[in-house]
């Protein structure tokens, strides 16, 4: 459904993306990774014909973002960085407009609307003057907007930033809700968006592609070691050399008061890990697996093309 | 033509929903009030010297005395105003980030102007109309010429189209209003006075002076005489504002 190939971007001496390709197959969610300043809304900005490469091709449904740019608007919903809402607005009045800039004929505009807003769960503030509601509600009308006029593509740019936990977890399971019937690429610096919402991601450092695939092949491709953190009350040191002894264990690294153990994938210790600290009495306090193998894909990447 | 038409229902919708038209007009239509006093009243105690002598007598004329310095007075009032409601129209998107909502929608660059255009268009036609009122006073009390004074309000007209395209082209060059309506001001000023200037020049230059002045163009409207020449280059002057401002929000996209 999307793709890009070889894309280039610079401006002026900076090259914000370097030949860029991947691939997002019709009805998935994928994810654009990558920290600040790595490309990934000069990425999306190319995809939404705002911006024109410098090389390269992106094509989204069967048109060419270049060639054919206005038959990909139609049928992509954006959600940029910066909420382009107009302040004086209220929510129904703004995605009016929003639905006849789309071109939503007359007749179904309405309709459209009232789904857009039942979607997005702007009924409670639906005659508000845009300016008026939270930044939660209006990052909702932003999505809202990229949703009214029901598009195959819709591309978001950060939709989650700025907002409380709970609503990240509304927006995420919202986005989740339009798997299937929609597909979507997202950007975020924020990894749990991508593991609780994605199919597939696409990390990026600096311009370049560091990796992407669906989030199975990723972690198969790292997940050859599996870790945890222990946590003990008493002789922290003394717990490290007898862990280290455990049969499967291949490394275990002091960190202040929390032990990082390793091991090979099948081999997990955890059991005999619990019985020595039981045993020796250390007293276990915490014993949990370190995070999943895709943060220290991004971690690496991310800090590598730091130390470069 | 739809989509022209969404973009100006949407600037007309913010500049009514907004203060701004009903300050701009108020303020237009109060300054307007008070040169049409003012002038009436000159009118009046002249005309009674006039009437005095045969001669003079038929020399009266309200048109020339009474319609031509309103519609200069106008003019110079447009120039103060016209900058402060079109500035907004491209550097508020450009500065709240709705642009990019608007070059990633299915419309044109060039609907997206030329709907700003009309939207600012149908303000000065509004206001200009409510001056109106005052000409209606003139015609039911005295007798005027009805087609020079609506050659005066078409020049006003034409005149304010150019400053509008003007005010458009600089908006798209900032993302900060208060720039975008001193450049627009500036310039406007620098087109008027630009006459001045050809009265120390001669031959080829005084012309082309004089043709370029902004003020040149409306003098003969404003004593009823229709030229194409006069037509002509308010609508270049505004097509070629409306062109630069394409320019600018293109190559901006394309660099």
């Amino acid at each position: 459904m999307i793709a890009v190939e070889h894309l280039t971007k610079r401006y002026g001496d900076l090259t914000a993306v370097r030949d860029l390709s991947f691939k997002v197959d019709k009805g998935k969610i994928w994810g654009l990774l990558g920290p600040n300043a790595a490309g990934k809304t000069t990425t999306m900005r190319i995809l939404t014909g705002y911006l024109p490469a410098t090389d390269g091709t992106a094509t989204v449904g069967d048109f060419d973002v270049f060639a054919q740019g206005n038959e990909v608007k139609k049928i992509l919903g954006y959600l940029p960085e910066v909420l382009p809402l107009y302040p004086d607005m209220t929510v129904t009045e703004y995605l009016k407009f929003i639905a006849s800039l789309k071109k939503i004929p007359a007749a179904k505009a309405k309709e459209s609307v009232a789904k857009a807003i039942r979607i997005s769960g702007l009924d409670s503030v639906k005659g508000r003057l845009i300016k008026n509601i939270s930044r939660g509600f209006k990052q909702r009308v932003g999505i809202a907007q990229a949703l009214v006029h029901d598009p195959q593509v819709i591309i978001l740019d950060e939709p989650t930033i700025g907002l409380d936990p709970a609503q990240i977890i509304e927006v995420r399971s919202l986005i989740k809700s339009l798997r299937g019937s929609h597909t979507i690429i997202l950007s975020t610096h924020i990894l749990a968006d991508v593991t609780q919402t994605c199919d597939g991601v696409v990390i990026i450092n600096e311009g370049r592609l560091m990796a992407s695939g669906s989030l199975e092949e990723l972690t198969a491709s790292v997940r050859h070691k599996d870790g945890a953190v222990v946590k003990v009350r008493r002789n922290t040191a003394e717990a490290a050399t007898e862990i280290a002894r455990i049969p499967g264990v291949e490394k275990v690294q002091r960190q202040d008061a929390e032990l990082k153990v390793e091991w090979k994938t099948g081999q997990d210790p955890r059991d005999e890990i619990a019985r020595l600290c039981l045993d020796r009495q250390f007293g276990l306090l915490e014993l949990r697996p370190t995070a999943m193998s895709l943060e220290d894909i991004y971690l690496k990447i991310v800090s590598g093309g730091a130390d470069q | 033509m739809t989509n022209t038409w969404i973009i100006a229902k949407k600037e007309l919708r913010t500049y009514f929903t907004s203060p701004i038209a009903y300050v701009v007009m108020t303020v237009f239509l109060v300054l307007v009030g008070f040169f049409f006093y003012s002038l009436m009243y000159w009118f009046n105690s002249q005309s009674m010297q006039m009437a005095q002598n045969q001669y003079y007598a038929s020399q009266i004329n309200i048109n020339q005395m009474l319609f031509s310095p309103l519609f200069h007075n106008i003019s110079i009032i447009l120039l103060l105003m016209l900058p402060l409601l079109t500035m907004r129209l491209f550097a508020e998107e450009k500065k709240i980030g709705t642009e990019e909502l608007l070059y990633t929608s299915p419309i044109s660059v060039g609907e997206i102007i030329l709907g700003k255009f009309i939207a600012s268009l149908l303000v000065l036609v509004a206001m200009l109309a409510l001056t109106g009122l005052l000409a209606v006073f003139t015609f039911l009390y005295g007798n005027p010429e009805l087609s020079s004074v609506l050659m005066g309000y078409l020049g006003l007209f034409l005149l304010g189209a150019s400053f509008i395209a003007i005010g458009l082209f600089f908006s798209s060059l900032t993302e900060n209003q208060i720039v975008a309506a001193i450049l627009t001001f500036g310039s406007l000023l620098l087109f008027w006075i630009i006459s001045w200037a050809s009265s120390a020049a001669t031959g080829f230059w005084k012309e082309v002076l004089n043709y370029v002045s902004i003020f040149q163009h409306f003098d003969n409207l404003t004593q009823g005489i229709l030229d194409t020449t006069d037509v002509v280059y308010y609508l270049s002057f505004a097509f070629f504002g409306l062109f630069l401002t394409h320019t600018v929000i293109q190559s901006r996209r394309w660099r």
